[in-house]
């Protein structure tokens, strides 16, 4: 019983396999590509697995504390950053070896062509509760 | 009788209606509806026979989702409705449901979400709630266990031991919302060894107490880790130790060990010292070796080394410890702890923030980082 989060880039990971920008693609492989995606949401949550799922604008702003009594300093978007993420779905499963079994079926979401796409996501570990028995 | 005191009725009530002939699935949604209207009608008068008439609410309940697969919301329950007629419930029935419950088919995650719901009959909105997951996850968590089990069959259900590991879980991990977890833990242990005569799950039982007793101290306000040598003991439950002890004693006496009760055993004799320092590591040590005949695992031989350390000096400690694993995890922590007591403060300054790295949770993350941090400040103000 352990949380993942499985992270979906923009930029920043390594090269898919099938390595077409979405907006290049014909509207029926899109269609396939959404659907795909919450079949296997809801996928998940009959399996019980199913904890959250989000995407995110590719646009942010950088914004930091400018002092007390002052509004916030804003900066950007950089487009020369790096690491772009582009959503994430967060799963609970029994093992790390199924968060990686899940993640690598999510990875071939089917892309131009109707072939998986083999994209990167990237599966990080949440940092859990502590335990009760210690020693 | 309070909500928990209801909740004691559960597998009673289940494998009541289990034994008359309702399947599995059904039966516990119907227990769990009958609950939801002992509540409200018990609110200012209880029945004098709450158990009987829970069955009698519980099996209507049933026959009506069985007849029309929906239960009728807003049926009229008299709360005098008398004692049901027919099946005794057996503790044999009760503990063949535990089983059930801890089926080997399950995943751990499933029994254990099983077990809260049909052993505890907690809500599924109570154990989404101490496992961080949705509602709706939780609920196909549990309507899937229930069908893997009813699939199956009844035939091959789990045994002592796979329910044993099923609870232990559930005290150890979770967190606590509404309903404290590991509270629920020890009722349902308690019910179990009051059904099945075997001197581990008392060691279960009494591992869970001492544990339980302590936990007042063993965090700070805002969720800190408090290291066993620095915890307030008078914040400790005496009474759970007592009892713990006890139940620990006749346990022992039945000389059928295993590890829970070597578990147990190491935790009273945290217990018994009034003050750190009058700890008895070396006995500690010689359970940790009982321990170590049960399970041979990397946690144990580090948390020996630990003890190890404290018996005959952080040297034998570091001793120990290079017979533990690498990628355990706290071994950084272990090993950091012992170089400090060692007095090489910057090898374990820089093994206390590699802890801190490696941390499995936040709690610790934080703690390890303060190690980390005391101890450069140490260095820096040496010069």
């Amino acid at each position: 019983m352990a949380k993942y989060l499985l992270l979906k880039h923009y930029r920043g990971a390594p090269a898919p396999v099938n390595d077409v920008p979405m907006d290049q693609w014909t509207p029926k492989e899109i269609e396939a590509h959404v659907e795909f995606m919450s079949d296997f949401a809801a996928r998940l949550e009959r399996t019980g697995e199913f904890v959250d799922s989000q995407a995110l604008a590719p646009d942010g702003v950088w914004v930091r504390s400018d002092g007390e009594g002052r509004p916030p300093v804003t900066d950007g978007p950089f487009a020369e950053t790096k690491d772009l993420i582009a959503g994430w779905m967060v799963i609970d499963v029994d093992s790390y070896e199924r968060a990686l079994e899940l993640a690598g079926e999510l990875s071939a979401a089917p892309g131009t062509g109707g072939q998986p796409i083999h994209e990167w996501l990237e599966v990080r570990p949440f940092l859990g509760a502590p335990p009760t028995v210690t020693e | 009788m309070d909500d928990v005191e209801l909740r004691g009725l559960v597998p009673k009530v289940l494998s009541v209606l289990v034994r008359r002939g309702a399947d599995f699935a059904t039966a516990e949604d119907a227990v769990q509806e009958g609950l939801i209207r002992a509540l409200s009608a018990w609110e200012h008068d209880a029945p004098s026979d709450p158990e009987g008439w829970l069955i009698t609410v519980s099996w209507r309940v049933f026959i009506d989702m069985a007849r029309s697969n929906t239960a009728r919301r807003d049926r009229e329950v008299r709360s005098d409705s008398g004692a049901p007629t027919g099946v005794v419930p057996s503790a044999d029935d009760t503990l063949h449901l535990y089983f059930l419950c801890a089926h080997p088919d399950l995943t751990l995650s499933s029994a254990v979400a099983l077990t809260l719901r049909a052993v505890g009959g907690l809500t599924t909105a109570q154990i989404a709630q101490a496992y961080l997951v949705p509602e709706s996850t939780m609920a196909q968590r549990i309507s899937r266990a229930k069908r893997t089990v009813g699939r199956a069959g009844l035939d091959r259900p789990g045994d002592a031991r796979t329910v044993m590991r099923v609870l232990y879980l559930v005290f150890n991990e979770g967190y606590s919302g509404d309903i404290d977890v590991a509270a629920e833990a020890i009722r349902l242990t308690r019910q179990l060894a009051t059904l099945v005569d075997e001197p581990e799950v008392n060691g279960l039982l009494a591992l869970m107490l001492l544990h339980h007793a302590r936990r007042r101290s063993r965090t700070r306000p805002d969720g800190g880790i408090v290291p066993l040598a620095e915890q307030d003991r008078s914040q400790w439950d005496t009474e759970l130790i007592a009892e713990g002890v006890a139940i620990l004693q006749a346990a022992l006496a039945q000389d059928r060990l295993g590890e829970y009760q070597a578990q147990a055993a190491i935790a009273a004799l945290h217990a018994d010292a009034l003050r750190f320092e009058d700890t008895d590591w070396v006995q500690i040590v010689e359970w940790y070796d009982e321990l170590l005949r049960f399970a041979d695992t990397p946690i144990i031989r580090l948390n020996r080394a630990v003890a190890v350390g404290e018996a005959d000096g952080a040297p034998a400690g570091l001793t120990a410890l290079t017979d533990v694993d690498e990628n355990v995890p706290r071994r950084d922590a272990v090993a950091a702890h012992l170089h400090e007591r060692n007095g090489d403060f910057e090898l374990a300054a820089r093994l206390y923030a590699l802890a801190a790295r490696n941390a499995p949770n936040l709690a610790e993350r934080d703690h390890q980082t303060r190690q980390a941090a005391r101890l450069n400040q140490l260095l820096h103000q040496q010069g």
